[in-house]
């Protein structure tokens, strides 16, 4: 695999290309980000257990309407990166990076969404530290607290996800991507898509259960 | 983990999942209108598995890869329903 | 095989000049000897302020420092040992050296970031005593940051929390980094049982880092969110609780307990069958006991909360899932015993540590029993017994199989030998001061002194001048062993390729390797350790 080099002085160890290790390192780290929201998902699970009546409260004031609508962007987006994948394994370079241009597009349009949102919530104060969010009783407290913790640090997720797949856009252009060699939009899209399956469970455990 | 030939999933599967995922969005927000009682979350975290199993399979290429990356997607799940159900063992006998 | 004309990987400059050639490496063993020197350092930044705080406790009342600073110290002293040494410790300095070696592979899979792991685990390091110099004082919580105190007090807590989160991504990406390199990059011949019982531990060890350290990722984070905007997670005015706190910490710190010991086991199982020159016995018990320890120890965080008030059913759970633990890591034990049983023992220094391991991981393991025991515990829960334990274990264990390793690996990492008859002497010094020093925290304990006070009723007085005494003769042990090995690496003679007669692959190329370790790939066709 690798043959010594002449000039012993600069030498660089031949290394095969590897695109299955490159997508099981990215799978293990899709795991250990399971595991950092799971970490949120039980302190959910744990405090809505224990004020079942004050989460369902908190709850009924979250708008499910732009949840929904979220939810439907998101899983749109996930859809517009898998089909960049095929488009760029079917050797349709300027279809992959149309594709992710859209899905960026639906990631910006996600975080106006939730710019409204919360803007809303902290137009009329109800955020930790104010009068009215002291008045709240600790389970709703709690409720809002975690919606804000989830969703923020899931929006966090949304921001990184839309850079990383604006840099995989600027490798097809460049063609550092191309329809032989595409593990890293294969990668990009399977963080992309984490960031789908996070939102899944986060709607209904926000917006629907009453 | 062996090297194997790349599947491709074709525009077609792509888009019949993202039917199923918008129809199943339409549902749990449908059926959460109405008052299940103790089965709510049974029934929207079902319907949110599904989903997550549909993204998993087809957008995330699981269906098509070794098996040892399936067991690896187990395993983590299994540790981490674990890590619920057992702080749950407090939690459930708590006087 | 003749040797090779290329230079070796510490003098192969790659063009680079000063210390770039170190800072940019992208060299598994230039970077694991960057973490043996960080670590090194804060090792004895550990050690000095364990000193001092033996030095407190010489005579009942005020000795040295004030209550507050004795808190400051215990708590640094934990931070520091714990996620600058122990936790990164052997995968990180002995993992990134010997891992590609043993496996028959050129480098880790990911060798650039493996490098930034490095610049991880140092920026988090800096943090972690950077809280020394800035805000309010260091805090002052113990390494566990219990909230609500954690939440509460005024000390540099936000900083040290940081500084653990920055430190865990480090581990993750370390672990991740393992777990490709022992999939993908294993040499021809070498199947999944054909594999070093060291690959085997470090692959199981990653396997924790990887799925329990976001757990106190998320965690401290959740600390840190809540002492910027009091958000109330942990909080019983604002109806948060405190116990789940504790349960979010140890459902990772109880895992992180077998990420500290697992590679220690590791490298014991290398050191014995090449040191009796006896094919290891029972091969597949002990790679599956790694496993399993891996596997079990996810569920048995609670047995750190049965003082907590933690619900009666989960605490009598948690304590039967601790007993498990106890299994594979006696199979492993007996399968280490029955190696060397007729086998020609060699008592150099990496046996000796290897069976100073074996003796104080014993000890260490049974008083674990004893605290495992839900009623046993409830008496001696946070009582010296716990550190006695705890520091048997961690110290006894994990640290000697730490020196164990770097004598064995020492000839392979810098192509000299170290001086055998004061390396044979630092041991048995390090090994008397050691049990000198911890063996009368257990006693002590049972009578009933509790942790983490700088002051004791006077009936506790003379185990404590003996465990003090015990303290500065185990650190003349520790002052031998780095001279002798400073020595060792300076001027000591030089080394063979395989001064130790060892048959897996890293004893089978040059001391030092080049930077691509073998000329060729190997190929192998029998197990590691198939002596005759």
């Amino acid at each position: 695999m690798s043959t010594n080099s002449q000039q012993p002085e600069v030498h660089h160890p031949v290394i095969h290309r590897d695109d299955t290790a490159k997508k099981l390192g990215m799978w293990l780290f899709l795991f250990t980000e399971l595991i950092l929201f799971g970490g949120l998902f039980l302190v959910y699970s744990i405090y809505r257990y224990l004020n079942p009546e004050d989460f369902s409260n908190g709850s009924h004031h979250l708008d499910v309407g732009i949840g929904a609508l979220n939810t439907m962007i998101l899983i749109t987006s996930s859809l517009t990166v898998a089909l960049s994948i095929t488009a760029i394994q079917k050797n349709k370079p300027k279809l992959a990076i149309g594709l992710i241009v859209f899905t960026i597009f639906c990631a910006l349009l996600f975080m106006v969404n939730k710019y409204f949102e919360w803007g809303h919530k902290i137009h009329y104060d109800l955020y930790p530290g104010t009068e009215l969010f002291k008045a709240l009783k600790p389970g709703e407290g709690l409720f809002y607290v975690l919606y804000y913790f989830m969703t923020g640090l899931h929006m966090l997720h949304v921001v990184v996800g839309a850079i990383l797949l604006g840099i995989m856009a600027n490798y097809i252009r460049k063609g550092m991507i191309t329809h032989d060699n595409y593990v890293l939009l294969e990668n990009g899209g399977l963080y992309w898509h984490l960031v789908d399956l996070i939102w899944i469970y986060l709607f209904p455990l926000l917006y629907l259960i009453h | 983990m062996d090297e194997q030939k790349h599947h491709i999933v074709d525009y077609l599967t792509n888009i019949k999942v993202w039917v199923a995922l918008a129809v199943l969005t339409i549902l749990t927000v449908w059926v959460s209108e109405f008052n299940l009682a103790t089965l709510t979350v049974a029934v929207a975290l079902s319907i949110a598995t599904i989903k997550a199993i549909l993204v998993l399979s087809y957008f995330m290429h699981l269906k098509f890869d070794s098996k040892i990356l399936i067991i690896m997607v187990l395993v983590t799940l299994v540790i981490f329903l674990s890590m619920i159900i057992f702080t749950f063992f407090d939690y459930l006998y708590r006087k | 095989m003749t040797t090779t004309t290329l230079p070796n990987y510490l003098e192969d400059k790659q063009g680079k000049k000063g210390l770039m050639v170190w800072l940019t490496t992208h060299d598994h063993k230039r970077i694991g000897l960057m973490y043996l020197a960080a670590l090194s350092v804060f090792f004895i930044v550990g050690v000095l302020i364990g000193i001092l705080m033996r030095l407190e406790l010489l005579n009942p009342g005020k000795d040295i420092v004030d209550p507050q600073t004795y808190n400051s110290l215990f708590t640094l002293h934990g931070v520091i040992m714990i996620f600058l040494f122990v936790i990164p410790g052997i995968p990180a300095v002995f993992g990134n050296i010997a891992l590609p070696l043993i496996i028959g592979a050129r480098d880790v899979a990911f060798p650039k970031l493996n490098l930034f792991s490095w610049y991880l685990y140092m920026f988090g390091a800096m943090l972690a005593l950077g809280t020394l110099l800035v805000g309010d004082g260091p805090p002052d919580t113990g390494w566990t940051f219990y909230a609500p105190y954690s939440v509460k007090t005024g000390t540099n807590v936000t900083m040290a929390v940081f500084a653990a989160f920055i430190l865990g991504f480090s581990s993750i990406l370390t672990g991740l980094n393992f777990i490709v390199t022992i999939h993908r990059m294993r040499c021809p011949g070498m199947s999944w049982f054909k594999m070093p019982l060291f690959a085997w531990a470090l692959y199981a060890t990653s396997w924790i880092q990887l799925l329990a350290t976001p757990v106190v990722g998320i965690t401290l984070l959740m600390i840190a969110v809540e002492r910027m905007l009091g958000i109330g997670l942990f909080d019983p005015a604002l109806g948060g609780d405190p116990v789940l706190y504790q349960h979010l910490f140890w459902i990772y710190s109880h895992p992180a307990v077998y990420i500290m010991i697992l590679p220690g086991m590791g490298v014991i199982s290398e050191i014995i069958p090449t040191f009796s020159q006896r094919r290891i016995f029972g091969y597949k018990a002990i790679a599956y006991s790694s496993l399993a320890i891996a596997f079990i120890g996810y569920f048995v965080w609670g047995h750190h909360m049965f003082t907590s008030g933690m619900s009666g059913p989960a605490r009598v759970i948690f304590s039967i899932l601790t007993f498990l633990v106890a299994i594979p890591s006696a199979i492993k034990v007996f399968n280490w015993l029955a190696t060397m049983y007729n086998g020609s023992i060699d008592m150099k220094p990496p046996m000796l540590y290897a069976m100073g391991f074996i003796f104080l991981f014993l000890i260490g393991g049974l008083t674990g029993l004893v605290n495992g025991a839900l009623a046993a515990d409830i008496h001696i829960h946070d009582t010296y017994f716990v550190v006695g334990h705890f520091h048997y274990v961690m110290f006894g264990g994990t640290g000697f199989a730490f020196f164990a390793a770097m004598h064995y690996w020492f000839p392979k990492i810098w192509g000299k030998m170290y001086s055998i008859k004061h390396a044979t002497r630092a041991f048995w010094v390090l090994f008397t001061g050691f049990n000198i020093l911890y063996f009368p925290m257990l006693v002590v304990g049972i009578m009933g002194m509790p942790r983490r006070y700088y002051d004791y009723l006077p009936q506790f007085h003379l185990p404590n001048e003996i465990s003090t005494v015990g303290s500065w003769i185990t650190v003349l042990g520790l002052v031998y062993m780095i001279v002798v090995l400073i020595q060792g690496m300076r001027k000591g003679e030089k080394a063979e390729r395989n001064p130790w007669h060892g048959l897996t692959l890293d004893w089978q190329t040059d001391s030092p390797p080049t930077l691509e370790n073998f000329e060729e790939i190997p190929t192998v066709t029998e197990g590691p350790y198939e002596y005759k």
